[in-house]
């Protein structure tokens, strides 16, 4: 029998949120901004005890014994556990369940998890994992993603290094250009860097099941790969859903899910774990790094005629979600223009650098840098204005994407790049002695204004929203219409949406307010009691869960217009609702809801399926994806070009949205995406040595702060996508997507350099380790006199 | 080892503290108050922003024994029970909460910030809270709520002047 009581959520509050397409602040903005919130670390139980983690300190090394006496015998020790008591399945993945719960035999990546212990004090745990006698011999880590697929490359896994590799042929691969442009790009692994630490509380029910609060994005499939390890039925796991404070993919794979419930289960009490920001970098996937190599041509006037594109993706040590951010990668390699002709090898490859995965953006990020750095380089050689070479190339509906789906309204490329064109640029720079804190390096007095260059650069980019290739995406709703205890209408909204920040909670409530015509409306908290929502990623929550319950509100009013409709002898097709009442077609109202609820609430629960995905076949081809969201960003940028230090003046960017459901949390996503780019452009890498991380801390790895990030411009468009609920399209990953590039075409047009990597280093910028360039000509301008087509 | 602590204006005493413990994780995990948040325990991201005595400090650089016979004002305690300070509710308004886990430090360095300047500009503003992390944001909405709370704030204490010509308590709720 349960000996520890659950800690209970509070009752779901009552909104009054506004009408889909109405702005409505946030319901859990209150407790938020008065610290009553509760994340996930900041639960606690009676007898609780907290458990940590041994991880790996090299990056390849065979394990030959692992000896937990030592560690045991502390003090204030409940539990030491290594992969000889994982009950269930030893291994986990949400694509492919190749990670050790706990390490044996191997460990291949630094970091890697390798012992638990529980005890009653972090510090003590911290300590007895200290205690635990690891005998490792230390091996050569394969570090390099070429050298990984090479034939002669030592295996990292039973079935090979390389995890995935994507052909994609389409069009005439004969296909010859007037101009020829080719480039090599490089993009640095980025971490989500969520403020919330992994963490969770997991209680033992006492009959050998398990109830774990939990921080994650997706519950149920968290949910089943518990069961699995666990050796459990998936009715003994139970996971309700604790405050995510962000999540950005970082929080898709499994970090200590598993094991809280081993030592929960095992020492019979509940326990906390909580990771530190250290441990947070070695516990959850980052962005792949990734290196391509392009090939453009075009016509003399700009046409392209094919892209060529081989990318490679390191995916570290374990697969996560690697084989799908190699189809996106490989997808959407060409950008979004028409393209007659495409080439694309795409591989993603094990090795012991730390295992990738989920990050906004997922696999388009990386390659719209390549796609996007080729634009401008062959707007430069053709002397064509880059923003008027997207606008010729743009992708329209009716064209089909290299993979050969035809691509749908809406998707108004060229609008986008014309409407970005057009919005005022900042003023230039005031001449005479200006305020350091609008110069780059700030007040560190590094300059007054000498050698400070502007430039002005675009991007353009774009990605599938929901998943693809054929995966059976759903979100399930269930929404009961009934009477509170003062007899007023209230709809309640139960589904397992992940709220990570982005807002779901509202908009659920703003379309069943829209949708029932009922002005209070409670969300219940998100857990697995009601069935799977899917994952509160690639931009598809609003999609798909927003659609399960507008879909679950139309079953819940065609009831009870058919219930009015039985007791007034009414045909059930001239009723409507209005106003909180069932009226005629006269208008005339036929019940209230308090009379029409009265007998019984109304409850109807639902799945909302997207229309189907097709799998790529050997060529690539095929129609993988539901629904493409675009963006386009406009950077302006203040280069120190001696010193190498950036100041980005100003973001300005346009988004096809589809519908704006709300506002002021769509603003949000664009804001925060668009750091998120500017982040990666700039200042954030997992650097990475011999497979070994140099800067897992917040002091080493940089994000942007208040200082870096500039004002940002936005324009929606909302061109209604006929299929998607109220026209709506996915919106949290396109600015991330469009921001990188767009920013490092001001620095290039700055300071005239080819910055081939990102993050862009001072040390690119100022010239130590690359040559200049010809200077490109500034978008608007009509190019360097004389420029002539090349071939290079 | 033993704490006593005036926390929120309430003197507090726990005891059985290991004496490497922050301030901060006795805040969260013995004194029962864990708005104040734990994002880096670095010193890095402002999340853990409370007053000591009056003066801003990251908790998690501070030990708890630091703490002894001091005062301590967190999240918590920046308005009473039930109500929203005017930064509190700017924040919420302009939608400069996401997951809200920057939140409470942000809430405690923009009232810090604006008690001493109800008007700071643009670059005060971003000066005063560049130590204070938010990954969701963009910061955009952060400086929309900082300006609009200074507003909020001047016009109470103009209405407040015009009308008693008393020095009156600032509006600043639980300023200490
Ligand atoms: S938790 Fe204290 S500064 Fe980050
Ligand atoms: S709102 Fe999520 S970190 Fe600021």
């Amino acid at each position: 029998m349960r000996t520890t009581p659950l800690p209970r959520p509070a009752p779901a509050p009552v909104q009054r949120p506004g009408v889909v397409g109405e702005t409505t602040t946030r319901i859990d903005g209150g407790p938020k901004v008065k610290g009553e919130f509760e994340y996930s670390s900041d639960l606690w139980a009676d007898g609780m005890l907290w458990g940590a983690t041994l991880r790996s300190p090299h990056p390849h090394a065979t394990i030959w014994s692992i000896d937990i006496s030592r560690a045991l015998a502390l003090p204030g020790v409940y539990a030491v556990l290594t992969h000889e008591d994982v009950p269930g399945r030893k291994v986990y993945g949400m694509e492919i369940p190749d990670q050790p719960v706990l390490a044996w035999e191997r460990a291949r990546y630094q970091g890697e998890a390798i012992a638990l212990v529980a005890a009653d004090h972090p510090e003590t745990a911290r300590r007895a994992c200290d205690a635990i006698d690891v005998a490792y011999e230390v091996l050569e880590p394969l570090s390099d993603p070429e050298r990984a697929m090479a034939a002669d490359a030592p295996k990292l896994h039973l079935s090979g290094n390389v995890l995935r590799h994507i052909t994609l042929r389409h069009g005439d691969q004969a296909a010859t250009a007037d101009v020829v442009m080719t480039g090599e790009y490089e993009v640095g692994s980025q971490d989500q860097a969520f403020l919330g630490p992994e963490s969770g509380l997991a209680v033992p029910d006492g009959d050998g099941g398990v109830d774990l609060y939990i921080a994650t994005q997706w519950l149920h499939v968290d949910r089943d790969q518990l069961a699995e390890s666990l050796g459990l039925s998936p009715e003994q796991v139970r996971l309700t859903m604790a405050g995510v404070g962000g999540a950005f993919g970082g929080r898709e794979d499994l970090s200590m899910q598993i094991h809280a419930c081993m030592l929960a289960l095992h020492t019979d009490r509940p326990v906390k774990i909580v990771y530190n920001r250290e441990e947070s970098f070695f516990g959850h996937v980052h962005r792949h790094p990734c290196r391509m190599h392009y090939e453009h041509g075009a016509t003399r006037d700009g046409e392209l005629v094919y892209v060529k594109a081989r990318i490679v993706l390191d995916g570290g040590a374990y697969a996560s979600s690697s084989t799908a951010v190699c189809s996106n990668a490989a997808c959407f390699a060409c950008g979004p223009y028409n393209v007659p002709s495409a080439t694309v090898d795409c591989s993603v490859v094990y090795t012991n650098n730390p295992p990738c995965g989920a990050m906004r953006g997922f696999g388009a990020v990386q390659v719209a840098f390549g796609h996007e750095s080729q634009m401008d380089k062959l707007a430069a050689a053709l002397g064509i204005d880059p923003v008027e070479l997207r606008i010729k190339n743009a992708l329209a509906p009716g064209h089909r994407l290299p993979t050969g789906q035809v691509v749908r309204e809406p998707a108004p490329v060229a609008e986008l790049l014309e409407r970005l064109r057009a919005m005022p640029l900042p003023p230039d720079a005031s001449p005479g002695p200006r305020d350091l804190r609008e110069l780059p390096g700030g007040v560190s007095n590094t300059t007054h204004g000498e050698d400070v260059r502007r430039g002005i650069g675009y991007g353009v980019g774009f990605k599938n929203v929901g998943f693809s290739e054929g995966f059976d995406d759903y979100a399930t709703a269930r929404v009961a219409l009934s009477l509170d205890g003062d007899g007023d209408p209230l709809v309640s909204v139960h589904t397992a949406a992940a709220e990570v920040g982005q807002g779901v909670v509202t908009v659920q409530a703003q379309i069943a307010r829209t949708e029932l015509q009922v002005e209070r409306v409670a969300v219940l908290t998100a857990d697995t009691q009601v069935g799977s929502a899917g994952s509160s990623s690639a931009s598809r929550q609003t999609y798909m869960t927003g659609g399960a319950v507008k879909m679950a509100c139309e079953a819940v009013r065609e009831r009870l217009l058919q219930r009015v409709a039985d007791h007034a002898g009414l045909d059930p097709f001239d009723l409507s609702l209005a106003g909180g009442a069932v009226i005629d077609s006269r208008g005339e109202t036929v019940a209230t809801l308090a009379e029409a609820l009265v007998s019984a609430p109304i409850e109807e629960t639902v799945e909302f399926h997207h229309a189907e995905t097709y799998p790529l076949d050997e060529n690539g081809q095929g129609d993988a994806h539901l629904q493409l969201a675009f963006s386009a960003h406009r950077a302006v940028a203040d280069v120190d070009t001696r010193l190498g230090l950036v100041r980005v003046v100003e973001l300005a960017t346009t988004q096809e949205v589809g519908k704006a459901l709300n506002p002021q949390a769509l603003d949000g996503q664009i804001d925060g995406g668009s750091a998120q780019g500017l982040g990666l452009a700039l200042l954030e890498e997992i650097q990475i040595r011999d497979s070994q991380v140099l800067n897992a801390s917040f002091t080493d790895y940089l994000l942007p702060t208040i200082l870096d990030m500039p004002p940002v411009k936005k324009q929606v468009l909302e061109h209604p996508d006929p299929d998607a609920p109220y026209g709506l399209k996915g919106v949290g990953e396109p600015p991330n997507i469009s921001t990188p590039p767009a920013v490092v075409a001001a620095l290039r047009s700055a300071c005239s350099r080819e910055l081939a990597r990102i993050p862009v280093r001072p040390e690119q910028l100022a010239g130590i380790d690359e040559p200049r360039r010809s200077r490109p000509p500034a978008p608007g301008s009509r190019g360097p006199a004389g420029a002539r087509p090349t071939r290079s | 080892m033993r704490l006593t602590v005036t926390v929120n204006g309430e003197r507090r005493e726990v005891d059985g503290l290991w004496e490497g413990e922050s301030l901060l994780y006795a805040l969260r995990e013995r004194l029962g108050l864990p708005g104040s948040k734990n994002a880096c325990e670095q010193g890095e991201c402002g999340s853990c922003s409370v007053y000591l005595d009056g003066t801003l400090v990251c908790s998690c650089l501070v030990l708890a024994g630091q703490a002894e016979d001091r005062e301590v004002q967190t999240v918590e305690g920046i308005a009473p029970d039930g109500a929203l300070h005017p930064v509190q509710s700017a924040f919420v308004e302009t939608g400069a909460v996401q997951c809200g886990f920057c939140t409470p430090g942000l809430i405690v360095a923009s009232h810090d910030l604006l008690r001493r300047n109800p008007r700071p500009t643009d670059p005060e503003i971003r000066e005063a809270l560049a130590g204070n992390l938010c990954r969701c944001t963009g910061y955009e909405k952060i400086l929309d709520a900082v300006r609009l709370a200074g507003e909020r704030i001047l016009e109470t204490q103009t209405a407040a002047q015009a009308g008693s010509k008393q020095v009156c308590d600032t509006s600043l709720g639980g300023a200490v």
